[in-house]
């Protein structure tokens, strides 16, 4: 079997016992690349195979293993340029904590994925490069906006991948690709070097071929940084013995609002099964309430953007990136006219929608009837879930209430594609950490996920959880016929 | 809540976005439709709320006052679209 | 008409840490351009601030010395807009919360007293810098700056003449160095000036337009650019034209102030609460702590000289205008309680010298030393005249006083044997006067001590000069 089909651990146990060379990794991942790429278009640029086939650092914790980037996040000296032509040839002269972390850990960077341009999106359509295309269905979008992320792991282009999560984004992908993606707890991994989206929301997170794995990539990037005022000073357990725990009278929620109106049947259905599996395992389930989770888009897309119009004022053409300066085609002063050509030109679509959307709630008279607003109902959102976790110790949902869709499909119904993300953005409102694993697929062949929501810093439930549910399924093991 | 194209173009310039007319048109529309879903806000009873500005009650997070190397200026310098030997170059500020 | 001036100020102050306020890259003027950068205070895709501990501590100081109260939640803010120098294109500043509010400075004008409130002092960082190329269509920016620690201290408009702006802003200034949270230079820029004017008929309550000075870079500027100001919009006023509500600049050269012109658009700076920075909070315990180690404040300190040192008000003025100097004094007393001469030499003749040096710091002198010689001055050892040629020798040397005078023999003359060769030859080479003052003429006498004291190189006591002049003229 080809090297690049195995998982992480898989591999790191290949590579002690001698049975793998990490060349010979990174030569299968090269011809997969080779093969497949031009189908998935998973990459935002080409890896640069070569520097990881140097690398020898097995004894380390990651194997010298290469780690695939959402394009998103800094490492120093490689273009990063979050999909954007804004961006267009930003070499990041840093190196993200998450990547310093993964370094440590003797991992290589693989190269950077595609994905909706600043993470704006939930179907990788908004890249400037092109739309990654899901591997179970190149009609289909992969989700987004760590869609490169999934998509890449999916197809085993790479053995595993960071993404970010900020209303879904990993957890979506993961999802309609069929792999495992975790959003930690805000607060439990640095997001220094992670360009932001919206700071108070997002999160750096594994996508991963199985549960394994993704325990194994969160106890390398998790933990307290200095230089990241919001991560969190508490000690980071070892989330590979959280694995072997006992799911027997574990108290899990279903929440009986988001069973309703738009979830598609087949998808209700695989969350069913999974229910029945988990009970057979010893887990017991009630029904719980979320009272305002249908304020939770609304909500979000006022914080997201406003957030995202604030953190995005800096691509301006002056220090890095792209400038557009044709001369006064915009009337006033040429500095001005510098700023919206290169803004104008350099921000596509769904960028600017959103910076639009996100400088007028913050602007001079609609302040207080959104933006504050929408700071207290998050309150509200957040106690919703303190109550629940005060009865159970985590909560069971799908992750999205729909099945991979085509592309092209919502592209010109931004509301739709916003409510596409109605299963995953509350737990971005709370600082939740959350999980999606493969489920189940429709009679057409597209994955299904399910979503496990923790109490904060309760990742150790959830992987528990999805681990035992894991393997006692074989979802995880379906593989896209490329 | 109703948006005019005037007030679209009021924001693209406070967020110095330059939008050919056929984009102020377009968002007007979609804009209008978002806030519209967003308006269902106004139903929720906030009176007794605090807002939640970080979902972290974290407090206090310093940085000691200590010098840490500063990135070389080349390094950064040689990514500006305009420069002029350390100084980045942007058309002139009128004051 | 009569016209009520009503101005208020917004001081900008870098403070003097170690560090830029959100990074570590070092807070140092004069670098070379675009050295002192990282990510963060470029604001570099990806980056994050983390607040310097000693900024705030440094504020809350400030704070305290001006009386305000510390919020219980200290909150930072992004405040937008767009400017090559903002490297994020927005600033994090304090928006409606700011770290303290509601205190006051009190100043003197023409010996009335007045009571300044102070709305707000709050913390935010300060912006890189633009240099404008000339004859070229371009512009250059320079990041060094951009990060740096800045307090903004705002009056509330309580002040009703350029006097006592200038008397405000000295006395901010004086406070804000003894605190030694700032060099507070403003031709460096560390602290920086805008003034908010505007005229009320008097007795009217309504406050009329107001203009904004800008680019002023001494406080005698601010003081010249309010009276302008006051000039200029009385004009407008007595031709019933109405002031426009704008910004106006201080041209130095031309001693005038002349409007920005540009299209100003009206602020919309889009406040939202830093996601990227908690809230910070002290506890009464750790406000009191901060106020316990609070130096002595320049207005206390002047009045325990005049009461306990009994130093005249003047003399106790020029003394603690300078922290330094008043620190010299102090240590001197600590030798020597001799406070008076003490002062009076400090403000003499030390600061003479300190003017011509330009600085106090520079000269070489110890408490030690400048005790040693007031000494000599006070045993007789030395006249008051060789002192000062002593202490000229000790600046400019280094050496002590005693070496000085022993090596040059400066001792003063006060036996009668060494003094009477001297004596005699006066009197021979000054018969007139001898005469003048046997025939009664007590002035003559004065004259004929000065001959002594010139013949014998200023060495001769004066006061046994004159005896012995006495003495032998009687014979």
């Amino acid at each position: 079997m080809k090297l690049n089909f195995l998982t992480g651990h898989e591999l790191i146990e290949s590579l002690r016992s001698k049975k793998a060379d990490s060349g010979q990794i990174v030569a299968d991942l090269k011809k997969r690349f080779d093969e497949v790429e031009p189908k998935v278009k998973a990459f935002a640029r080409p890896p640069d195979f070569k520097d990881a086939a140097n690398f020898e650092s097995q004894g380390c914790v990651l194997g010298g293993l290469p780690v695939a980037l959402k394009d998103n996040i800094c490492s120093d000296g490689d273009l990063t340029e979050c999909s954007s032509r804004v961006l267009g040839g930003f070499i990041a002269p840093y190196d993200a904590t998450v990547v310093k972390k993964l370094k440590e850990n003797g991992a290589v960077i693989l190269g950077k994925t595609n994905m909706d341009e600043f993470a704006f999106g939930s179907s990788c359509e908004t890249s400037c490069f092109y739309p990654t295309r899901n591997p179970w269905n190149l009609d289909c979008v992969p989700g987004g906006s760590s869609g490169g992320s999934a998509a890449s792991v999916a197809a085993d282009e790479s053995i595993w991948a960071l993404g970010s999560d900020t209303g879904g984004s990993i957890r979506q992908p993961a999802s309609l690709c069929g792999v495992v993606g975790m959003k930690p707890t805000y607060g439990r991994v640095s997001r220094y070097g992670l360009i932001a989206f919206a700071s108070s929301l997002d999160q750096i997170g594994p996508l991963t071929k199985d549960v394994r794995d993704n325990a194994l990539l969160l106890n390398a990037i998790a933990g307290y940084d200095d230089r990241d005022a919001t991560s969190v000073n508490i000690p980071v357990p070892d989330y590979l013995r959280s694995l072997e725990k006992d799911i027997k009278g574990m108290r899990i929620g279903i929440p009986k609002e988001y069973f309703i109106k738009g979830m598609d049947p087949e998808v209700e259905q695989a969350i069913r099964e999974a229910i029945s599996k988990l009970k057979s395992l010893g887990a017991e389930f009630k029904e719980v309430s979320l009272p305002h989770t249908e304020y939770a888009v609304a909500v979000y897309y006022i914080i997201a953007t406003a957030e995202a119009s604030s953190n995005l004022a800096r691509f301006d053409g002056v220090q890095y990136g792209l400038r557009v300066h044709e001369k006064a085609k915009e009337a006033g002063p040429e500095l001005v006219s510098m700023y919206k050509e290169t803004r104008g030109k350099g921000f596509g679509a769904e960028a600017k929608r959103r910076i639009i959307l996100g400088t007028y709630v913050l602007s001079s008279g609609y302040y207080d009837a959104y933006y504050s607003r929408a700071l207290k109902v998050r309150t509200l959102i957040k106690e919703d879930f303190d109550k629940v976790f005060r009865e159970c110790d985590l909560i069971l949902t799908p992750t999205s209430p729909t099945p991979a869709f085509k592309i092209g499909e919502r592209t010109d119904d931004p509301l739709s594609m916003y409510l596409s993300d109605i299963y995953t953005i509350s737990v971005n409102l709370a600082g939740l950490p959350a999980l999606s694993l493969p489920c189940g697929l429709t009679k057409n062949g597209l994955p299904i996920g399910l979503q496990v929501l923790g109490k904060p810093f309760g990742e150790e439930d959830i992987y528990c959880l999805a681990y035992h549910y894991e393997q006692n399924t074989q979802w995880h093991k379906m593989k896209p016929k490329l | 809540m109703a948006i005019s194209r005037e007030e679209v173009r009021y924001i693209a310039n406070l967020a110095r976005i330059g939008l050919t007319e056929e984009e102020v048109a377009h968002f007007q529309g979609q804009l209008e439709g978002i806030l519209e879903y967003i308006d269902q806000l106004k139903k929720v009873d906030i009176s007794k709320t605090n807002a939640t500005a970080h979902v972290l009650d974290l407090k206090n997070v310093y940085r000691p006052d200590v010098v840490r190397p500063s990135l070389s200026s080349e390094k950064i310098l040689k990514g500006a679209p305009s420069r002029e030997g350390n100084f980045f170059k942007v058309p002139k500020v009128i004051e | 008409m009569k016209y009520e001036t009503v101005i208020g100020l917004e001081v900008h102050v870098q403070l003097n840490t170690k560090t830029k306020a959100f990074c570590g890259c070092a807070n140092v003027f004069g670098s070379r351009e675009n050295t002192n950068i990282c990510p963060v205070c470029l604001g570099l895709p990806g980056s994050l601030p983390v607040l310097n501990a000693n900024a705030l501590k440094s504020s809350v100081k400030v704070a305290l010395a001006f009386n305000c109260a510390i919020r219980n939640f200290i909150k930072f803010d992004r405040k937008h807009y767009y400017y090559p120098d903002l490297p994020k294109n927005f600033q994090i500043s304090q928006y409606d919360e700011p770290l303290s509010e509601n205190g006051y400075l009190d100043i003197e004008t023409a010996g009335s007293k007045k009571r300044i409130a102070i709305k707000r002092i709050h913390l935010e960082e300060d912006a890189g810098k633009l240099i404008h190329a000339e004859h070229a269509p371009y512009s250059f920016v320079d990041f060094n700056r951009a990060g740096t620690p800045l307090l903004e201290i705002v009056s509330e408009p309580d002040l009703n003449s350029p006097q006592e702006a200038y008397a405000y802003l000295s006395d901010l200034k004086l406070t804000l160095k003894y605190l030694d949270i700032s060099d507070c230079d403003m031709e460096k820029g560390s602290l920086r000036c805008d003034a908010n004017i505007s005229l009320r008929p008097a007795g009217e309550k309504k406050l009329g337009v107001k203009t904004e000075l800008k680019n002023m870079n001494s406080f005698k500027a601010v003081k010249a650019g309010l009276e302008f100001e006051i000039k200029r919009q009385t004009k407008c006023l007595e031709a019933s034209l109405s002031i426009v509500q704008e910004t106006r600049l201080w041209d130095e050269k031309k001693q005038e102030t002349f409007s920005m012109r540009s299209k100003e658009e009206a602020h919309d700076y889009r406040y939202f609460p830093e996601p990227d920075l908690p809230l910070f909070s002290f506890t009464l315990e750790e406000i009191d702590e901060i106020r316990k180690q609070l130096p002595e404040l320049p207005k206390e300190r002047r009045k325990r000289f005049v009461s306990q040192l009994e130093i005249p008000e003047k003399s106790a003025d020029v003394l603690i205008a300078d922290k330094k100097i008043a620190d010299f004094f102090e240590e001197c007393l600590r030798i020597d309680n001799d406070s008076k001469n003490i002062a009076n030499w400090l403000i003499g003749p030390v600061l003479s010298h300190a003017n011509i040096h330009e600085s106090f710091e520079a000269l070489q002198l110890s408490p030690a030393r400048l005790v040693e010689l007031n000494a000599f001055v006070r045993g007789g050892a030395v006249s008051n005249l060789v002192a000062k040629s002593v202490l000229d020798e000790m600046l400019k040397t280094g050496k002590a006083a005693k070496d000085i005078i022993q090596e040059k023999n400066l001792g003063q003359i006060s036996g009668a044997d060494e003094l009477k060769d001297v004596i005699e030859s006066v009197i021979a080479g000054n018969k007139k006067s001898v005469e003048d003052y046997l025939a009664g003429k007590e002035n003559a006498l004065m004259f004929l001590v000065g001959q002594v004291m010139r013949m014998s190189g200023g060495k001769a006591n004066p006061k046994v000069a004159r005896d012995l002049l006495t003495e032998r003229l009687k014979q």
